[in-house]
């Protein structure tokens, strides 16, 4: 491995996304902020009975974000407990109640856990009509809270943040349907299969028999990385050769991933009209990414543990056309956002390259963080930032002219809270209720020991996280695993929107305080580095102890 | 609270937004990419399908096992990794092992395979690289390293008495990447690879 090889993946990377954000952040910006609406955008309105012109207040807008999520759980529940009546199903049956009701939930929160192996249980209509879509309106959701607390810090003295069904419509119509036409036209050109077959029968050279299997993937492929979805068309995501065929789509996956999200600090900066606070936030999200590169493809790179020592390198759960590189790129830009999907078994790395993608995930998913969620993540990390650093220096805590006061801090210490409340409660109560620590001892381990906890510590980070990533051993389809992290997703997903929205009322509320010479700026190397300080010391200090119970003890013991 | 009949106004919303962005996003969005797919670009849409004599035999890029019916390895082929996917490259439940780094099993079975293949191969067992060794992530992986290949070469060409160097240059030929001459590593199409052996049969 020369050094060239190991850093031409990421040059090509931060190459595309340089050239792109600022038009694509721009694009967004003005979808969000233009006055005229499309005529196929009239058309839906007037089937929907929404005025385009109207305003909604936080709770309105709220109530829009859960009434839409709420039809969507209920939309794919059924739509797999009726599977067997619908076409093209392959012949497999109804999903049964608990892990339907868990993908329902997890495609819904743009998580997209499955407890479930695709090949075996689900055909192409609950696979198109149900995850599919929810693929694209989950990450459309995401995309329209972040604009709407956006619009919180422009707003002066207002009662409202824009309107939920305008801004789900451009979400979709104006941003991620033509983005994921063009991906998937691109990964088909790649090899991504796109076909109704089924599963097909053939006769190997040796003449034993293979079974192939089938489906419209590249259409589904391409949103799932764009929409920081990651639920894979088969068991294997993105390992799988008929997903992921080569090594350039997989870096065209990595780059389709963090397009958006690198993207909107952008969208930020130029609506709140001060390009040099998103490009703070942006450069703080990418000094991030960096660092938890470099450490996972250090640590998988070093290969150390029994097993990859004995093999000489780690590629048990790696391909041999992405190797080691093209594995642990993917993976710092599945967990560093929202999407989950995988080119290469994280149950099976190194310990210590294991405990990255998860402390990706325990930092709130906000280097760039998914559709949306990233942003306003970052955004909360900021606000946070901004009140410390005014507490130590004596000045009014001030962001973008608004003032962070009790009731401010209070829903972004809540946002702050609420997914390392749902991670160590659902793993702490996995392992101390008698009878779900045999569950999940018995069934649920694949990997005794240290391991062991590691794997159930991972599954719900991922699902607090709206991750969907796994140290895929784990098996997950047991009535314990289904409930407690179907709740940890929706809690994960929607707890933190209702403290975004409200937190961008309360700023909307305010007027705008200009800048002084008592305001702390917060577009500087200094205050990106505090931003990054806080990032990670908040993670660190709720996270090290049970870090220290699974991944630590299993890489440095 | 004045939004209570304005949350039941849009669940109506809401549930009208499914259904058109179902129909939308859900039928005529994969439909579409179906369509240009199986006219613009048939044999990748259908997973490049590989034939021998007009018939199919597999697919370009999905792994195959190279072994008898008991898992034996077949001396006359180019063997591919081990895989975690069924019995071996089951194309209907592709999977990795997901076995940890200090699993007892995978500690194990590596130092088996690393024997049984140096045997197989009349080989040192220090000279059997990593991914001869290691299940791939989805069990079904088409490629081996280049060394890994090239380990096999003097095996196949006995079993099948061709020149060495008639078999090295169908390795050569079946090499792929890195893409773009930096993106990804260096491997050898084992499906191939045998495809290419056994045409040279017929």
């Amino acid at each position: 491995m020369t050094l060239a090889a190991a850093i031409f993946p990421l040059l090509t990377v931060v190459a595309v996304l340089t050239a792109i954000h600022r038009p694509l952040g721009d694009y967004m910006a003005r979808t969000f902020t233009a006055p005229k609406d499309l005529r196929v955008e009239r058309g839906l309105y007037q089937v929907l009975g929404v005025d385009p012109a109207s305003h909604q207040s936080w709770r309105s807008y709220l109530s829009g974000v859960l009434a839409f999520s709420a039809v969507g759980v209920f939309s794919v529940y059924l739509l797999q407990r009726t599977q067997a009546f619908l076409p093209y199903s392959l012949g497999l049956p109804a999903v049964p109640e608990g892990l339907a009701f868990n993908t329902a939930v997890s495609f819904v929160t743009n998580t997209n856990w499955q407890s479930y192996s695709p090949e075996v249980t689900l055909g192409y209509a609950v696979q198109a009509a149900g995850l599919g879509v929810q693929n694209f309106v989950s990450a459309a959701v995401g995309l329209a809270v972040a604009i709407a607390f956006v619009r919180g810090f422009v707003a002066r003295r207002s009662g409202t943040l824009g309107n939920f069904w305008v801004d789900l419509t451009r979400a979709l119509l104006r941003v991620l349907l033509p983005g994921a036409v063009l991906a998937a036209l691109v990964l088909l050109a790649g090899g991504v299969i796109q076909n109704l077959n089924g599963f097909t029968s053939v006769t190997t050279l040796t003449g034993a028999a293979q079974t192939l299997p089938g489906g419209p993937v590249a259409s589904q492929e391409a949103i799932k990385v764009l929409g920081t979805n990651g639920g894979g068309f088969f068991n294997a995501n993105s390992a799988h050769p008929f997903e992921n065929p080569s090594p350039w789509t997989s870096v065209l996956q990595v780059i389709l991933m963090l397009a958006i999200p690198f993207s909107l600090p952008r969208t930020f900066g130029t609506m709140v009209g001060q390009r040099r606070q998103g490009f703070a936030i942006l450069a703080a999200m990418g000094v991030i990414f960096l660092l938890s590169l470099t450490a996972v493809t250090l640590a998988e790179l070093g290969g150390s543990g029994t097993a990859p020592q004995a093999a000489g390198a780690v590629m048990e759960g790696k391909e041999q056309r992405f190797g080691i590189v093209g594995s642990t790129l993917y993976a710092t830009a599945t967990t560093l956002t929202s999407t989950g999907a995988v080119n290469s078994m994280h149950d099976s790395y190194t310990a210590l390259g294991g405990m990255l993608p998860m402390i990706n995930m325990m930092l709130g998913e906000v280097a760039p963080g998914g559709v949306g969620s990233g942003l306003y993540g970052m955004l909360i990390l900021a606000v946070v930032t901004v009140f410390i650093s005014g507490l130590l220096v004596g000045r009014t805590p001030e962001y973008l002219g608004k003032k962070i006061g009790a009731r401010e801090i209070k829903l972004a210490s809540l946002y702050i809270l609420t997914m390392p409340t749902l991670v160590l409660s659902g793993t702490a109560l996995s392992f101390a209720v008698p009878a779900l620590r045999a569950d999940i001892d018995g069934t649920s381990i694949l990997n005794a020991g240290l391991h062991g906890l590691s794997e159930v510590l991972y599954a719900f980070t991922s699902a607090a996280n709206n991750n969907g990533s796994a140290f895929a051993g784990l098996t997950a389809n047991t009535p314990w695993l289904n409930t407690a992290l179907g709740v940890a997703m929706l809690l994960g997903r929607f707890l933190p929107m209702v403290f975004v929205l409200a937190l961008a009322g309360a700023f909307a509320a305010q007027d705008g305080a200009p800048a002084t010479a008592g305001t702390l700026p917060t577009d500087r190397v200094q205050s990106v580095t505090l931003l990054v300080g806080v990032t990670v010391v908040v993670t660190a200090l709720t996270f090290f102890p049970v870090l220290a119970l699974g991944p630590l003890a299993e890489g440095l013991l | 609270m004045a939004s209570s009949r304005s949350t039941v106004r849009q669940l109506g919303t809401a549930v009208r937004a499914l259904v058109v962005l179902t129909l939308v996003l859900g039928v005529g969005y994969p439909l579409a990419i179906t369509g240009i797919g199986q006219v613009a670009l048939p044999d990748r849409a259908d997973g490049q399908p590989l034939t021998l004599d007009g018939v199919t035999v597999g697919s370009a890029i999905i792994g195959q096992s190279f072994t008898d019916a008991d898992g034996a390895a077949l001396s006359a082929w180019f063997q591919s990794r081990p895989s975690a996917a069924g019995d071996g490259y089951d194309g209907g439940g592709s999977s990795g092992s997901n076995l940890g780094p200090e699993n007892p099993d995978l500690v194990a079975a590596v130092e088996e395979r690393r024997a049984a293949v140096a045997a197989f191969e009349g080989v040192d067992p220090a000279s059997v690289p990593a991914d001869a060794l290691t299940a791939s992530a989805s069990g079904l992986d088409p490629h081996i390293s280049p060394e890994y290949a090239q380990l096999q070469v003097p095996r196949v060409a006995a079993e099948r008495g061709l020149a060495e160097s008639d078999v090295e240059a169908l390795v050569e030929e079946n090499t792929q990447g890195p893409d773009l001459g930096f993106l990804g590593e260096e491997s050898v199409n084992v499906v191939e690879l045998n495809l290419a052996l056994a045409r040279l049969d017929t």
